[in-house]
């Protein structure tokens, strides 16, 4: 899932400067579970620029929603309603979800209130750990299931570096050597053989070489006539 | 100051309320500017709840729940440290001073450290000056 976590409140404030009639949009998915942009954050949020409005005089109109997924149209379009006659939505999405309703509401201005930081998973309650790199070509089978490319904090992909100590690595004690786990996984797994496979220099191509990336499903993109059919969508 | 402060105090059933009931049993005035607002554990005290009460002018809030490892619901107390620690952090950033919020650890029978909790608050405000959107004065 994707991990986040809300810009300073004073930097939101700033942001949301010279508008007034500001939609607070949160997103029920990934940014609701690391406790960056769910409904509840949503209503925190909306009251702190309240409070904020109140004492600044500011006569902010505060109000606030959260869309199933922000990411998508179908439930973006569900909100039209709610932006209209707003001024700006500040969006505590993933700046997907942000780049997703200023494309359908080219009108009004969508504003982070969030910084997306990494595609993760939650360690403990409250604590999340980047966990992949998208980097377009997964390396997890020879690794244990373990990703060198993000929890080695230099990417190596054969064996750890000289400053993996104890199990940890050097660039803080509470961060294990990810080369330590990945052998450790693989010897419970049974598969230390794996270590003796040279792994090459990595292909970056897939991953943030050209541009924007975009993917193709032939069985889901809609032909011209399903399009006249079905409707556009 | 001397005008009327108004102070708001969330306080859990099982402990707190008894402590300003035993300040009443010792005869333990505390000032009638506090408005205690019984609940059932402290954690059940929303960062919401806090932030309205500050919204509707309170002048200072206070989370009174039972005593550290002890409490009736388990971790209710420990809850509301989080989310009072959460709200100060937020009125720290809105420049209305954290310290107007503030929980208090506090066992039935002790009615003296209820009062001197509630005189902490009063005197806060006294140097913090008035929530500037208290709406009474």
């Amino acid at each position: 899932m994707i991990i986040g976590e809300q810009k300073p409140l004073k930097e939101i404030c700033d942001i949301l400067e010279g508008h007034r009639r500001i939609l607070v949009a949160g997103c029920r998915s990934c940014v609701a579970i690391c406790l960056a942009g769910g409904e509840k954050e949503v209503g925190i949020l909306a009251e702190s620029l309240r409070l904020h409005s109140d004492l600044q005089g500011k006569s902010w109109e505060i109000d606030e929603v959260t869309v199933e997924r922000q990411c998508e149209k179908e439930f973006v379009h569900d909100i039209a309603s709610r932006i209209e006659g707003k001024d700006a939505v500040l969006s505590i999405a993933c700046g997907v979800g942000a780049q997703t309703i200023q494309a359908m509401y080219p009108k009004v201005r969508a504003l982070p209130g969030l910084n997306t930081s990494n595609m993760g998973a939650p360690e403990q309650p409250g604590i999340f750990l980047e966990k992949c790199g998208g980097c377009g070509n997964c390396v997890l089978h020879l690794t244990g299931g373990i990703c060198p490319i993000v929890r080695c904090a230099k990417s190596l992909l054969n064996g750890p570096c000289g400053g993996s100590q104890n199990g940890k690595c050097e660039i803080g004690k509470d961060t294990p050597c990810a080369w330590e786990e990945i052998y450790q996984s693989l010897k419970g797994l049974g598969r230390l053989d794996l270590l003796e496979a040279n792994i090459p220099p990595k292909d970056w191509t897939p991953s943030r070489s050209g541009g924007p990336r975009k993917i193709f499903r032939p069985e889901a993109v809609m032909t011209e006539d399903e399009k006249q059919l079905r409707g556009q969508r | 100051m001397s005008q009327i402060k108004r102070v708001i105090g969330y306080c859990c059933e099982h402990g707190a309320i008894g402590a300003a009931e035993s300040a009443g049993v010792e005869r333990r005035q505390f000032s009638p500017e506090v408005l205690i607002i019984p609940v059932p554990c402290v954690g059940r005290v929303d960062v919401l709840h806090l932030l309205q009460a500050f919204r509707e002018g309170a002048d200072a809030v206070f989370v009174a729940g039972c005593l550290e490892k002890n409490c009736h619901h388990l971790y209710g107390n420990i809850e509301a440290r989080k989310r009072v620690d959460q709200v100060k952090r937020i009125l720290d950033s809105l420049g209305l001073s954290g310290d107007r919020l503030e929980l208090f650890n506090l066992a039935s029978n002790q009615g003296r450290e209820f009062k001197v909790s509630v005189d902490v608050m009063l005197e806060r405000v006294e140097r913090l000056g008035p929530n500037p959107l208290g709406v009474h004065r």
